[in-house]
């Protein structure tokens, strides 16, 4: 089967400074994939890369496209990259308001991946949009309010709604539930695990909260420094970490 | 005999200008940078479509400049007097006898020939902007023709108002490639922008130009099922009686009296010399200026 | 269908001066279909280890686990989530939730994750709720504010909501009244009676004697405890 992404040896440096290094992966669809570390680890460096927002020193990253089998998106042309970021490939940010058009309605946020794939029938646009609202547990009577209007955690729902919408297949996260209450968080997660599940989604999941990757990760990179240090199912990597560094993470979570 | 050189503007300025109109007509609708030059009128009254004019000025052409379609409001007889000092150029109120025309936020009612050459004045060229504040991300979506954001500016209308709210500078669709803004024009005109004139766009502040050449597809946004109207008050001009032309509102007295006339003063008048009359208008007589 | 080969395991804790502390040593059983196996001895002998190990939970040192055709010692990550998914199901002695989520839904899911249709898998969740005695009116609620026994049952509700041909079951009648006792007993023997490989771990001598081919005794496999 071929995977569906293809991370090869991929780097990234700020002068003599490591961002990341030496990190090669593969992910298959349907795959959840937890990078954890913690500040300066090298993990949003990491996904800001393979999600093309930054442009990689050394190392490809391959994505099985519908029509043109694995292409390396780094070296693909911008137009092409863009576009894909619109179709194929979705992001959501840590803080909605830079994954949201803060002065468009919530249904124009969803709404504009449609459009810009050349939706043109105003009430089907609607339609589909209401439709994504109520998957993310927005009531359909908020559709015409700005997200300055909604709390933390709708603004998140909405960014995640303004995604998929067009059916991606594989979806970048950081930090999605970062700065929201754990109640919310909760509920987020719970969305987030229904969708992948729901639409065979592929996503790659940077966070610090070993309990999100717990929840929806199926397997997990630790980094540290800008390295991978450890790499496993989940469950085995929390449950029997083998670097020392990882058993440090583990042993350090609060316990409620 | 002036002091200035021909149209105000040096030989170098109107070459560089040209240039960039030539640019602007072979692609058509997309906006080319040019080197807006100080002009002695502020910015916002016209100094893109006074460099635009300058530079397609001949001494053998005949000028009109309207304003709102009116070739009698203060900034249209400014320009002109403008141009009959720099230049000592031909004026004319009559559209049919104009080879250059210079206008604020109409188009004449009168069918313009291929011989002739409307200018625009532009405030903001940007369609995207008001979407979109950052100029590096604008120009990457008319390069990449990534045009979702404008459809999702008609989307909002529509959920807030009912219907496609934009009454004038309605974003149109050149030649299916750049989507442009065709200055504040009322969507009414925007019909009128497939013609056999050749349009010209100049935008001093923001230092831009953009182009139309004749007979190119001109298509108004819109959705399939909220499709573009070209829309005015149901209303005929009281003072020639046309059905078919853009009307002022005029209120004539303080107990809410108004009466609708005829923007575009010179088709009003030519219809009102042909002997029309309007319900509130009096046989033609030649006026007082 | 199961079959562990010489399997040894260590921890290193690194932040504790890197101790070594080996717990298993040239561990071997077999499993054939159809089989129920019981893992034996005093606590601390190695018996859930094994059992993790055998899931993939923990890493092997040495040695090599087949179930099915895959060596879970060496597999890749991928084909041990293809395994768990629909070949090895693991009821461990502690249920262990997504918050929040309807007790309907934790039974059912792995269903959904095979492709069950919701209704089908829901209605079998149903079934398996109502043979194990959990009321109705709980099967809306998430069960992490259950009792201890109620939470058992819901995992192994779980457990067997998928008819996987290997299981894994830790202590899955601790905490249970007799006639819920009862009721597991029954689910495993119909497991085995469709052809199910099972290991299991049970303090409780009746259990083991009433569903056990065979024992074994784990302290044999445990450094510094083998005689």
């Amino acid at each position: 089967m071929t995977p569906l992404l293809q991370v090869e040896n991929i780097a990234k440096f700020y002068g003599a400074r490591i961002g990341c290094a030496d990190v090669s992966f593969d992910l298959y669809p349907g795959e959840v994939m937890g990078i954890v570390g913690e500040s300066g680890s090298g993990k949003s460096t990491l996904l800001n890369c393979l999600a093309g927002h930054l442009v990689p020193d050394r190392g490809a990253v391959r994505f099985d496209t519908r029509t043109g089998g694995l292409r390396n998106t780094v070296t693909m042309s911008e137009p092409e990259r863009r576009m894909l970021g619109r179709t194929d490939w979705a992001f959501v940010h840590q803080h909605a308001r830079d994954g949201l058009r803060m002065n468009v309605s919530a249904g124009g946020n969803v709404g504009e991946r449609l459009m810009a794939v050349n939706a043109r029938h105003y009430a089907e646009i609607r339609t589909q949009a209401i439709d994504w609202l109520g998957r993310v547990e927005i009531m359909a009577d908020r559709i015409d309010d700005r997200p300055t209007a909604f709390s933390g955690g709708m603004q998140q729902r909405l960014q995640i709604a303004r995604n998929l919408v067009t059916g991606p297949r594989l979806v970048f996260m950081d930090e999605p539930t970062g700065g929201l209450d754990v109640s919310v968080q909760a509920r987020l997660l719970d969305l987030l695990r229904g969708l992948v599940r729901e639409m065979r989604l592929s996503a790659i999941i940077v966070t610090h909260d070993l309990a999100v990757v717990r929840l929806l990760a199926d397997r997990l990179m630790v980094m540290k420094d800008g390295h991978v240090v450890e790499t496993g199912l989940t469950d085995q990597v929390l449950d029997d970490p083998q670097h020392a560094y990882t058993q440090l993470l583990v042993s350090s979570v609060l316990q409620v | 005999m002036t002091d200035y050189n021909f149209a105000y503007l040096d030989e170098q300025t109107k070459r560089m200008i040209r240039r960039t109109i030539l640019k602007g007509l072979a692609i058509p609708g997309y906006q080319v940078p040019f080197a807006s030059r100080e002009m002695p009128m502020p910015y916002g009254w016209g100094t893109g479509g006074v460099q635009v004019s300058a530079a397609v000025l001949t001494p053998d052409d005949t000028l009109k400049v309207i304003d709102q379609g009116a070739d009698d409001t203060t900034n249209a007889v400014s320009i002109r007097r403008f141009f009959q000092k720099t230049a000592g150029v031909a004026v004319t109120e009559a559209t049919a006898q104009a080879s250059v025309i210079q206008t604020r936020h109409r188009i004449p009612e009168q069918d313009l020939r291929e011989d002739q050459i409307i200018v625009y004045q532009v405030p903001i060229p940007e369609p995207l902007r008001f979407l979109e504040p950052s100029e590096v991300e604008t120009r990457k979506m008319h390069s990449l023709e990534e045009y979702g954001l404008m459809h999702v500016k008609l989307y909002e209308d529509i959920s807030q108002h009912g219907d496609i709210a934009t009454a004038y500078a309605y974003p149109v669709k050149v030649e299916g490639r750049y989507v442009m803004d065709p200055s504040p024009i009322p969507k009414f005109d925007n019909p009128k922008l497939e013609m056999a004139g050749i349009q010209l766009f100049g935008a001093g502040r923001e230092q831009r130009i953009y182009a139309i050449p004749p007979y190119t597809q001109v298509v108004s946004l819109d959705f399939d099922d909220y499709p573009f109207q070209p829309t005015k008050a149901d209303h005929a001009c009281g003072l020639c009686g046309a059905h078919d032309s853009y009307l002022d509102e005029l209120i004539v007295d303080d107990e809410g009296g108004r009466v609708f006339m005829c923007s575009d003063t010179d088709y009003c008048a030519t219809r009102r010399r042909a002997g029309h009359v309007g319900t509130h208008g009096t046989p033609f007589e030649e006026d007082a200026a | 269908m199961i079959v562990v080969e010489n399997v040894s395991k260590s921890f290193v804790l690194h932040n504790q001066g890197a101790a070594t502390i080996p717990v298993m040593k040239g561990a071997s059983l077999r499993v054939a279909a159809g089989e129920c196996l019981a893992l034996t001895g005093a606590s601390g002998a190695g018996k859930s280890t094994l059992m993790r190990m055998i899931y993939g939970n923990y890493l092997t040192s040495s040695g090599s686990i087949m179930v099915g055709d895959v060596d879970v010692a060496r597999a890749a990550p991928r084909e041990i989530i293809t395994l768990r998914r629909h070949t090895l199901g693991y009821v461990s002695q502690f249920l262990r939730v997504v918050p929040r989520v309807s007790t309907l839904d934790v039974v059912a899911e792995p269903l959904l994750a095979t492709g069950t249709s919701r209704a089908d898998a829901v209605q079998t969740a149903r079934d398996l709720l109502t043979r194990l005695n959990i009321p109705e009116r709980l099967w809306t609620l998430s069960p992490t504010t259950f009792s201890g026994g109620e939470q058992q049952r819901v995992n192994i509700a779980r457990g067997f909501a998928y008819p996987y041909p290997a299981l894994l079951l830790d202590e899955p009648t601790a905490s249970l009244d007799p006639v819920n006792r009862a009721t597991v007993l029954a689910m495993v023997n119909e497991a085995k009676a469709r052809g199910a490989a099972i290991i299991g771990i049970f303090h409780d001598h009746a259990a083991r004697e009433a569903i056990c081919d065979r024992q074994l005794d784990m302290t044999r496999y445990t450094p510094g405890l083998a005689a």
